[in-house]
């Protein structure tokens, strides 16, 4: 009961309190410090003492006077005496008002400090992986064991990559900022990337993983709607939250019961999850609504492909055509093979192969993607419908003859035989 | 916080008026601001030698200490707040646009 309350406070609460520590003792780790030590008094102290009225406040005043005890011990250091003096201060000043729990400015100040913790640990200046462990660990509550687990590696090996990167933000000034407004774009754009990273890092995760690593889904949903709370009115941020609900809408469907990876149009769309379609469409309508005429951004659009599939009821019956006008102003917009590879087939459903071949033709002479079983599958997808049997028979070997996954293989050797 | 801007180029890049004029106007900015303590451009890698003492003997040697594409052509000492303003400055270095600037903290020495 008690230990329940404690690990409440830390999965629920600490990631806020985190934030706005590092901000009053200004360095990352002695925040982290100070916050396992409360952590480590509370679980003494509240069994003896009740748990008290706002655990939260609680905390964040003993970590605050945890810190300045790590500081005491390190004396002797010029700017740590200055800082030692000012929380000392604030000590005296600010502990009777957070217990008793003054409502709204704290809470924006918190708002405030976690937009602050989640620009920090996107900054462009620490490594990608870095920064999106280091993401995960901070703004999400996990622990460094859970973090390590679910991106693959060792817990020293994720231990020591948070370490680095830790000191890389106070040796190197990283600023604990929100970017002022000239720069906010770019670097809402690079925090944007980051948790589509943290969510595509889940989502792709095979099935021996999945359990794991399937949580870093939820967790990369919870940084959007956290960031869409933290921005209000920002068209981007709400249009990745709806990108990621309407994906994570089809997480159960996308594997079978012997761990095979399942293609949209054979899933059970009965498995789909409601609840994230309804929320992902409404996130993307007010994304829509907020860029009021703009044009749409790279995850609108993709968002937009995501819902016509979600709001299908099936394959034959889902809007082709627009799918195929929406991959053609995401391939206008950031051109890629990926892309067109995807609009062809696109066309392919829509029932205009002969656009789709005209799409893919280029494609074929490019070398870099030989390989490329998504672009080998789909030009036998066209050739097939257009009637060009043999062509189409040539084109599946092709397609077969790259792939390295049996479960894709088995597929394609299906459709092959079907032709 | 003393950041030094350390400016990389490709070995074979030739001398450019524009480029020089185009340094000229960094310089007067960046003196304008406050933010600058100090600031050169550096002679080619013919002009180099390399010394190193070992077993109390000097060893002086002809050109750099480690053979690279690209070579350190100049610096600028900056004195700014934090990591953001020093990488702006950074990026606003003409050498930016065709070499790279690393940015790196100066060390700060403690009493002990």
């Amino acid at each position: 009961m008690l230990d329940e309350a404690v690990s409440r406070a830390f999965r629920e609460e600490g990631p806020a309190i985190l934030a706005t520590l590092i901000r009053q003792v200004g360095d990352f780790s002695l925040a982290e410090d100070a916050l396992q030590d409360a952590f480590a008094a509370a679980v003494v102290a509240w069994p003896r003492d009740g748990v008290p009225a706002s655990p939260g406040a609680w905390i964040t005043t003993t970590a605050r006077r945890k810190a300045i005890d790590r500081l005491r011990r390190e004396r002797g250091l010029a700017d740590r005496i200055e800082r030692l003096a000012v929380l000392a201060a604030r000590d005296t000043a600010t502990a009777a008002d957070e217990e008793e729990n003054d409502e709204m400015p704290v809470e924006d100040a918190i708002a405030d400090d976690r937009l602050r913790l989640l620009f920090t640990c996107c900054h462009p200046a620490l490594a990608l992986e870095a920064r999106v462990a280091l993401t995960v660990k901070s703004l999400g509550g996990l622990t460094t064991a859970e973090v390590a687990r679910a991106f693959l590696v060792s817990e020293p090996a994720m231990y020591q990559r948070l370490t680095r990167a830790k000191r890389k933000i106070a040796a190197a000034g990283i600023p604990y900022r929100v970017p002022p407004l000239d720069e906010l774009p770019e670097r809402r754009d690079g925090v944007l990337a980051v948790i589509y990273l943290v969510f595509n890092e889940g989502y792709a995760a095979s099935a021996g993983d999945r359990l794991v690593r399937g949580e870093l889904c939820g967790e990369a949903i919870r940084l959007g709607r956290l960031l869409a709370n933290l921005l209000p009115g920002d068209p981007e941020v709400l249009a990745l939250l709806a990108l990621m609900l309407l994906q994570d809408a089809r997480r159960g469907a996308r594997v079978d019961e012997h761990g095979g990876y399942v293609a949209l149009d054979r899933q059970d769309r009965a498995l789909w999850d409601r609840g994230r379609i309804a929320e992902g469409t409404h996130a993307l309508d007010q994304a829509i609504a907020q860029r009021a005429g703009g044009a749409a951004g790279a995850y609108a659009l993709q968002a937009a492909i995501a819902a016509l599939h979600a709001t299908a009821t099936d394959a034959a019956t889902t809007d082709w055509v627009e799918i195929a006008a929406l991959y053609a102003a995401l391939d206008r917009r950031s051109p890629s093979p990926v892309i067109r590879i995807n609009r062809a087939a696109a066309l392919a459903f829509a029932g205009a192969p002969e656009a789709g071949l005209e799409l893919v033709g280029p494609l074929l002479q490019d070398p870099r993607l030989d390989g490329y079983v998504p672009l080998h599958a789909t030009h036998a997808e066209l050739l097939r419908r257009t009637g060009a049997a043999t062509a189409a028979t040539a084109a599946y070997d092709r397609a077969i003859a790259a792939t390295a996954n049996a479960v894709e293989r088995a597929e394609l050797q299906r459709r092959r035989a079907a032709v | 916080m003393q950041y030094m801007l350390l400016i990389y180029q490709p070995l074979d890049t030739p001398r450019d008026p524009d480029v020089y004029a185009a340094y000229m106007a960094y310089t007067t900015e960046l003196r304008e601001s406050g933010a600058m303590v100090a600031g050169d451009g550096l002679e080619g890698l013919d002009a180099a030698t390399t010394v190193r003492v070992r077993n109390a003997e000097t060893l002086v040697s002809d050109g750099p200490f480690a053979e690279t594409k690209e070579m350190l052509a100049g610096y600028y000492l900056v004195d700014v707040p934090d990591l953001d303003a020093a990488l702006k400055w950074a990026a606003k270095i003409p050498a930016a646009e065709f070499g790279s600037i690393e940015v790196r903290p100066v060390m700060v020495y403690e009493p002990a």
